[in-house]
């Protein structure tokens, strides 16, 4: 069943290139995320895969099913997003951004991309051997390099050149981790080295402290920067702010899950190990700085898509902060990256509807959506009060168990700078996208954008407020088994 | 046999502080060129130092390796610097004597921080691990303190070689699918990276990261 999961997409994307007829190549990319949402489904609970190498345990479920998810809803949005870009290919004068003309990578090339990057990233949530986990994760790069330079232009190929190399550089250092690992493992009779997760936590007693310690700070260090963690995450504001929307969405909402699994699996072994204490203190406080950084950019930014990028960094630092607290703090870190990615990739595929609308990245350029339309301005608001973390969505629910986690583990400086940080964001985040809302719109170019651009992102708000509602036994559950193997009770 | 892998090491080491000073596009990527093919032969040393026999594996993951960094790498990388039409390095952040004396520190600091490892019996050699370090921080330098894209990608196949150097001299016994697949993912981010710089050059006209900068918060 996993290897299907991890096949098909591939076969697809290879489909995807040889294809001549747009139309079939949409109903592919449509097809392929389907067929993998009903699969993730069916191998809940059991899922196969291989011993030693493939398996998904509560962890990987989660990622899997966020990605699946959030895929799908990419799939609509992108049939609607590229016939609209098609009827602009080759470039027009009317094609601008920011007073610059372009044109767009071939459309066959771009799905084949997508479809590869959604292979790569169940490989990513399926691997269980930390060998493994890192191809995939440098093949998500890789993936999604091409994606970013969509658009043919000077900014979007300085930022597709900074996050490959910048995430290259990270991966680099994580391969390093990933040895130190094995070297823990290493005993004076044995020779073979075995890199798969389930040895690992077997042997975790008999590891050797201090390369264990090295290993989880590289790893740490080396997926963190792909996960977008400060100070690491330079290449994330621009990679994100010209991306394509769908390609920032789910580059916010499955890639950076997928990396935060290199840091889960190797605070899985130090867990294990008896070094819980030193690796949670270091995902603390670099959750703490993540969104300490993120409140700063957020405070003082105009381009509203490098606003969500940041958004992103805080809720990363969140993520982390929150399965290193432990107790209820990992199960809260769970379901804040469900709630998270849905959020954000909700608010980025709407980010692209505004953008279409304005031409403009600048929120100083963009007003009164309520007026011109009235779907996007609504769900717009909406998702400002969701990722702010306001009732009754679901990122308020992961946020107090995180706060409840912290004041329970006796951490109460760390609650107060969370609270404070939380705050500052959401200030920094509700004036201007409430200016957007509201007021007279000015200059604007309103298309007949298809409702393929609007439905995945009305379902997704329905999702994340469902998420704060009621959370149903199945996924409670999955999410418990994750907080549990991450250490929390 | 770990004669031979010390002459490796010092390889190693010539290649790293001869990257340091080098200003012409093509000397850097023909030194990273020979440095890893010179690595390409640790696999079979290591093995051979180990268990006394030459395995097939460590023989398979050297030959991938040699022709992966000595031919295959090179010329995509010569096919850029063609295309681009650049020949040097012009005024990098850090000045070559700088990097020099910073590589050389690095040297010192790496041999001198390995003396408080536990590094495990198998290794090849005592040097193996120091000079893991010192190459993998004379990739970080490269590629933070040079302008121009193609030198940048020369530092992050440096740092690689660092990387693989510490892999092949600890651990001499990976799993075969897991060095594949490391190398393989190598081959495609060198092959994006040239295609990129292919696009920077045809797109601004040079290939000077340090110029193109027009993204950042106000």
């Amino acid at each position: 069943m996993i290897s299907l999961l991890i096949a098909i997409p591939a076969i697809a994307a290879l489909a995807a290139v040889l294809m001549k007829s747009h139309l079939w190549r949409r109903r592919l990319i449509m097809g392929t995320a389907l067929l993998h949402l009903f699969l993730t489904l069916a191998a809940m609970g059991d899922g196969g895969g291989i011993e030693g190498w493939l398996g998904l345990d509560g962890i990987g479920f989660v990622f899997l099913g966020i990605t699946s998810i959030l895929f799908l809803a990419a799939a609509v949005y992108a049939t609607g997003y590229l016939a609209a870009e098609e009827e602009k290919h080759p470039p027009r004068s009317d094609f601008i951004e920011s007073k610059t003309v372009f044109a767009n990578m071939p459309e066959a090339i771009f799905t084949a991309c997508l479809l590869l990057f959604l292979s790569t990233l169940t490989l990513a949530c399926a691997a269980q051997n930390f060998g493994l986990l890192w191809v995939a994760i440098e093949a998500t790069t890789l993936a999604t390099t091409p994606l970013i330079y969509y658009h043919r232009h000077h900014r979007s190929l300085e930022a597709a050149w900074k996050y490959l190399l910048v995430s290259s550089v990270g991966i680099a250092l994580a391969l390093l981790g990933t040895m130190f690992l094995a070297v823990s493992a290493m005993h004076p009779d044995s020779v073979e080295v075995s890199m798969s997760l389930a040895d690992f936590l077997q042997a975790a007693p008999r590891l050797d402290t201090m390369w264990l310690k090295g290993a989880f700070i590289f790893l740490l260090i080396g997926y963190g920067t792909k996960m977008g963690l400060a100070p690491m995450h330079a290449w994330l504001p621009d990679a994100h702010s010209e991306s394509p929307s769908i390609v920032s969405a789910l580059l916010s909402g499955a890639q950076l899950n997928c990396a935060f699994l290199g840091i889960a699996r190797g605070l899985q072994v130090c867990s294990a190990a008896g070094q819980a204490p030193f690796a949670r203190e270091l995902l603390i406080w670099f959750g703490i700085v993540s969104m300490a950084v993120a409140a700063v950019f957020i405070l003082a930014q105009t381009d509203y898509k490098r606003m969500l990028a940041y958004s992103s960094v805080e809720h990363m630092g969140i993520l982390a902060l929150g399965t290193g607290l432990g107790g209820a703090g990992p199960f809260g870190a769970m379901l804040h990256a469900v709630s998270h990615s849905i959020t954000k990739g909700m608010l980025f595929m709407l980010a692209g509807n505004i953008l279409a609308i304005y031409k403009s990245k600048s929120a100083h350029e963009v007003a009164g959506i309520l007026k011109i339309s009235p779907v996007n301005g609504g769900l717009w608001l909406a998702g400002l009060f969701a990722i702010a973390g306001s009732p009754p969505f679901g990122l308020f629910i992961s946020e107090i168990t995180i706060l409840r986690a912290a004041l329970e583990g006796g951490r109460t400086a760390v609650a107060a700078l969370y609270l404070i940080l939380l705050a500052l964001v959401f200030i920094g985040m509700a004036s201007p996208m409430l200016a957007m809302v509201s007021g007279q719109p000015g200059k604007t170019h309103p298309e007949n954008r298809s409702p393929a651009t609007i439905i995945p992102v009305a379902v997704l708000a329905g999702l994340a407020l469902l998420l704060g509602l009621w959370l149903p036994g199945p996924l409670l559950h999955i999410l418990h088994e994750a907080g549990r193997l991450l250490g929390g009770s | 046999m770990v004669g031979i892998i010390d002459f490796v090491m010092f390889l190693l080491v010539a290649t790293n502080l001869a990257l340091l000073e080098s200003s012409r596009l093509k000397t850097c990527i023909w030194l990273v060129a020979f440095q890893g093919m010179a690595l390409g032969f640790l696999p079979v040393l290591v093995g051979y130092n180990h268990a006394g026999s030459i395995g097939l594996h460590a023989v398979f993951v050297g030959v991938i390796s040699i022709l992966l960094q000595g031919v295959v790498f090179p010329l995509l990388l010569m096919l850029a610097v063609h295309r681009a039409n650049v020949r040097r390095e012009i005024e990098p952040f850090v000045s070559y004597n700088i990097s020099i004396i910073t590589g050389v520190a690095a040297l010192a600091a790496s041999i001198w921080l390995s003396r408080f490892l536990n590094i495990p019996a198998s290794a090849g050699g005592t040097l193996a691990v120091p000079m893991a370090f010192f190459t993998i921080f004379t990739g970080l330098l490269i590629i933070t303190s040079r302008k121009k894209a193609i030198t940048q990608v020369v530092g992050y196949l440096v740092m690689e070689n660092g990387i693989f150097t510490f892999g092949f001299a600890v651990m001499p016994h990976a799993p075969f699918v897991v060095e594949l697949g490391i190398l393989l993912d190598l081959l495609v981010a060198v092959f994006v990276m040239g295609i990129m710089i292919l696009h920077i050059s045809a797109t601004f006209d040079h290939i000077d990261v340090s110029r193109i900068s027009t993204l950042g918060d106000e």
